[in-house]
């Protein structure tokens, strides 16, 4: 697992753990890490003034985050290797060719020059292979759906947008929370990710990547947090009346505090029964941090197949391969898990 | 028989609203008194209302977006006052309630009520003209474009004071915009507003490419049209090619909405992810729809005010066919988080990326266009290197975006609504203001007022980047776009120095206000008696400004790229003709008006439900089309005698120039 290095100069320079991209062999490679370089250098300027504001997203708390800032540190370098030039040129051309400046050169008929068509089709055309590299692998790379590489063993969480409030249930654990995610760090993490009834996204900044959370389906997401820390989470899809308050905070903590927490929420008096989720699910804003224990077994997956139905418009419990056993229902799953 | 309708409809206990809807009544009193005390609506009527004239069509367009500017900014200013007010979570003076509607009518109003009819207006005014043509090839559907996009800012407007506003954000995601969860009649608003303006630019989709490929003047191949008509001829395909799918969309919510089916729900297999795909199937192009006719604005207005050809004319073409194309490849892109698999998502990543060619080459014409010129410090000129230095900044945040991997924590935030209006603004807004100073004088006859339209451009440019700019930084700062209130104390500073920009923004709308004011009043000093005052390039400059009715005495025969530049290079420029002949017009209609007006009652009846009235409206509508089509009297002839006493006018005031001798025109006359 790579350590987030507070040094943004290393940051910059270190890519995505897999990326072939810093292993320069071939020409292409070379020219890539020359550009890649250059591009360093150019988002120096930037970097150095965005460093300065200590933005959310570019002091990411974990592997992901750190990729993406590196990511998108390199594809502004790149283009600004471009942009900047432009920039200047268009006002250097604007100033030198004023209409009052009569010793600059005037070439009334001119307007065309293969040489010059050649170049500056050329430059965004390398600037864009560049860069389709760089986003093919990337994506690849930081794919939600991809599982961290870890030593360690993941924990899994189900989250749930409900309106308008975060359920996050812990289904190795048997219990649930909302409005507050705790996690372990240095723990890659499976979110497992679906809405109650209206589109959400969930997105906790310094930690990456953000998914869509939708109604009757199951979106993946991968995280992890390798510095202990309280990392603000929202929604980033608009989901109507509420969606200002649906904001919940990530404990990222060691393992004993993670333990804690969990014994914590086991020996709440709150119950996640199927009726008490249905009570939960009641649109309401800026619901209070609760722990619940004793959730109820195939809760997620009946929340994610809720809309399931057969032929005869009986529910059909929705997990992924529940196809096959259209005629089992949440209770039917809740007596199957309790055996 | 009304429906839902009832007095209640009527937001009384909010003092906004009704305060403004006091104003706006108001203004609308005074506005219809003042018409009927000068006497005006006989010539309202005939000059206007029931005009097919394409010039006039194209100003009716421009006043629309402007009047909607307004509202759209109203709505700006008010959600950035919220956001700057809103802090450790205050509530701010707007409830969510409210402010949801806001954002959500600032986004469809700027979209569909602002740019594009600024960008309808422009081709409207400019195509025929630069292709030599009399008009448009079917006036009387142009009308009735023009009437359709009236009618679906009406109902947007009146939903302000009737019902309220979809509060879903301006595409309307479902499944918000169900019945389930938004009941109320603000999203019938949005759907029939919508369709009826739609209707309206797929009929004038349809219209420009039969005018560009049927009406150019003798000799015009397609690599001798001027860039602008390129533009405009790519747009329209656009046009043509995606706005049935929006169209389609949108009927496939309504039925959701009005017939309980269940294409979007989340019962009986319906799924909201269908319409977000079809919905940036439009959505997607319809950025290129904006912003392609602004690049042919810019063109038009660098090589003019640079005193030279455009670098790379055959470049451009290509460039711009390429945009047109690569658009349908994108669209993706606007979901990357929806978990997509990897490859689908590198490969909408990809094709996002490549457009940023055919763009980079644009600019790079653009300054070499400038190398080695003369340049001339017009408005139109600051307003295109204002956007040559904006653009540039907002192209490469949007290809940013276009990375999956940088997307996943930048989409939604604030960084994304900085990306559009970096391009909206700085590139469709200030290409249409470029146009709009550009071209004016075509239309009015006179030049607009420099000094306000200067102030103008930089209250603009300075609003932008102070408005924009902190939106930037607060998405890096992790802030998420619609926010009612917020709790992070980092974020308050940005959206202070935020509302000062849209302050700014403000005082260059104002100051533009001034200028056409102040343009009104001063324009017999600014009389354009050459129909050149730029010294320009391509065919409209070689009529009179302003043109007359038929654009053209005779029709010009087309020898090359730049056929008035070379013509005043050979002197064959100005040349009366010996003789005239009769000119075939269209017949003025109000056919395009009426069919609109009852689709007004069509639209605001399916809102509310009111089934009867519906049926009178689509009734009426499609009774009116037909009757139009056994209407024979469609067009006249202007008799000979009738050009040349015009043609004489004109030739005679151009001889002021020549002569500069009042008194020898005065005895010659």
């Amino acid at each position: 697992m790579r350590n987030p290095d507070p040094s943004t100069g290393q940051a910059a320079t270190a890519g995505p753990p897999s990326s072939a991209l810093t292993s320069p062999t071939s020409p292409p490679r070379l020219i890539a890490t020359f550009l890649r370089r250059a591009a360093i250098a150019a988002a120096a300027g930037p970097l150095a003034l965005l460093g300065g504001c200590n933005m959310v997203l570019f002091t990411p708390k974990g592997d992901i985050g750190v990729q993406e800032k590196n990511l998108i540190l390199i594809s502004l370098g790149l283009m600004l290797l471009v942009v900047i030039p432009v920039i200047v040129l268009t006002l250097w051309f604007a100033w030198r060719y004023r209409a009052s400046n009569t010793s600059a050169t005037y070439a009334p008929r001119w307007s065309h020059s293969t040489a010059i068509e050649v170049v500056v089709w050329s430059i965004p055309c390398v600037i864009v292979l560049t860069l389709g590299v760089l986003i093919w692998r990337s994506t690849q790379s930081l794919d939600p759906y991809r599982p961290i590489e870890s030593q360690v063993k993941p924990i899994r969480v189900d989250v749930v947008a409900l309106n308008w409030k975060w359920l996050f249930i812990y289904p190795d654990y048997g219990v649930a929370s909302v409005n507050q995610l705790a996690i372990p760090v240095d723990t890659p993490v499976e979110f497992n990710i679906t809405a109650e009834s209206l589109m959400n996204s969930f997105f906790i900044p310094q930690l990456g990547s953000q998914v869509y959370a939708m109604p009757a389906m199951q979106t993946k997401l991968h995280l992890v947090a390798n510095e202990p820390g309280v990392y603000a989470g929202r929604s980033a899809a608009f989901s109507g009346p509420g969606f200002s308050d649906m904001h919940f905070d990530t404990l990222a903590t060691n393992r004993a505090d993670f333990d804690a927490w969990i014994a914590r929420a086991t020996a709440s008096p709150a119950m996640l029964s199927r009726a008490a989720y249905e009570q939960l699910a009641q649109p309401g804003e800026k619901a209070p941090v609760t722990l619940y224990s004793n959730v109820a077994p195939g809760l997620f997956e009946g929340v994610v197949g809720k809309y399931m139905r057969d032929v005869h418009g009986n529910p059909i419990c929705g997990t992924v391969a529940g196809v096959s056993t259209p005629a089992l229902t949440l209770n039917h799953r809740a007596i199957l898990a309790a055996e | 028989m009304f429906g839902k309708l009832t007095l209640d409809a009527v937001p009384w206990h909010e003092p906004i609203i009704m305060g403004t809807g006091a104003v706006v009544a108001l203004g609308a009193i005074a506005l219809l008194a003042a018409v009927t005390i000068a006497g005006k609506w006989g010539y309202l009527w005939r000059e206007w209302i029931t005009s097919v004239d394409h010039k006039r069509i194209g100003v009716m367009y421009i006043i629309l977006a402007i009047v909607m500017l307004l509202r759209g900014f109203a709505d700006a200013i008010m959600m950035r006052a919220q956001q700057a007010i809103a802090n450790n979570d205050a509530a701010g003076y707007l409830p969510p309630h409210h402010y949801d509607q806001i954002f959500t009518a600032h986004g469809v109003i700027m979209i569909f009520f602002v740019a594009t009819p600024l960008i309808l207006g422009l081709m409207n005014v400019v195509v025929p003209l630069q292709l030599g043509a009399r008009d448009v090839a079917y006036p009387f559907v142009n009308s009735l474009s023009y009437w359709l996009s009236v009618v679906g800012a009406l109902l947007v407007m009146v939903s302000m004071f009737v019902g309220d506003f979809a509060a879903t954000g301006w595409v309307a995601y479902p499944p918000l915009s169900e019945l389930g969860y938004s009941p109320t009649v603000g999203v019938d608003y949005y759907i029939w507003s919508l369709q009826l303006s739609g209707l309206g630019t797929t009929l004038s989709g349809i219209n420009f490419i039969v005018t560009i490929l049927r009406m150019r003047a003798p000799g015009m191949d397609l690599m001798k049209m001027p860039v602008f008509v390129w533009t405009a001829f790519i747009t329209n395909i656009l046009i043509v090619a995606v706005f049935p799918v929006l169209t389609g969309t949108l009927a496939l919510l309504t039925m959701d909405r009005y017939l309980d089916m269940h294409f979007f729900t989340n019962e009986l297999g319906g799924n909201a992810m269908m319409y977000i795909n079809l919905i940036w199937v439009w959505g997607h192009p319809e950025v290129y729809i904006l912003i392609l006719p602004a690049f042919g604005a810019y063109s038009e207005i660098i090589a003019t005010f640079s005193g030279k050809p455009l670098f790379g004319y055959k470049s451009m073409v290509y460039a711009t066919s390429s945009i047109g194309i690569l658009s349908f490849f994108v669209w993706l892109h606007h979901f990357f988080t929806m978990g997509s698999g990897a490859n689908v998502n590198a490969f909408f990543g990809i094709m996002t990326t490549v457009i940023s060619i055919p763009t980079g080459v644009k600019l790079f014409n653009w300054l070499f266009t400038m190398y080695r010129g003369r340049i001339r410090y017009h408005s139109a000129t600051l307003w295109t290197i204002g956007f040559m230095v904006t653009f540039a900044v907002g192209g490469m945040t949007g290809v940013l975006l276009a990375v999956p991997g940088a997307d996943f924590v930048l989409h939604n935030s604030l960084f994304l609504v900085a990306h559009f209006h970096n391009v909206i603004i700085g590139g469709v807004v200030f290409g249409c203001l470029a146009g709009v100073s550009f071209w004016f004088p075509k239309v009015f006859g006179f030049t607009l007022n420099e000094f306000w339209g200067k102030v103008s451009f930089w209250c603009w440019l300075i609003g932008y980047w102070l408005a924009f700019t902190p939106l930037y930084i607060l998405g890096f700062e992790g802030m998420t776009r619609r926010m009612n209130h917020y709790s992070v104390p980092e974020w308050h500073a940005w959206l202070v120095v935020a509302f000062v920009g849209a302050v700014f923004v403000g005082l260059g709308i104002l100051a533009f206000i001034v200028q056409i004011a102040v343009s009104l009043r001063d324009r017999e000093m600014n009389r354009d008696v050459t129909g050149d005052p730029w010294d320009a390039r391509s065919l409209e400059w070689s009529t009179s400004s302003p043109a007359p009715f038929y654009n053209f005495a005779v029709l010009p025969e087309i020898t090359s790229m730049e056929q008035h530049w070379d013509n005043k290079e050979a002197g064959r420029a100005y040349v009366q003709p010996r003789a005239y002949e009769d000119i075939h017009m269209p017949r003025n209609t109000g056919a395009g008006f009426i069919i609109a007006v009852f689709g007004l009652l069509f639209g605001f009846a399916m809102i509310w439900h009111m089934w009867l009235f519906a049926a009178v409206g689509l009734v009426g509508m499609i009774a009116t089309f037909i009757a139009r089509t056994y209407n024979q009297d469609v067009d006249y002839w202007v008799p000979a005698a009738e050009v040349e006493r015009i043609e004489n006018a004109r030739f005679r005031q151009l001889g002021i120039r020549r002569f500069d001798q009042p008194e020898q025109i005065e005895e010659m006359a």
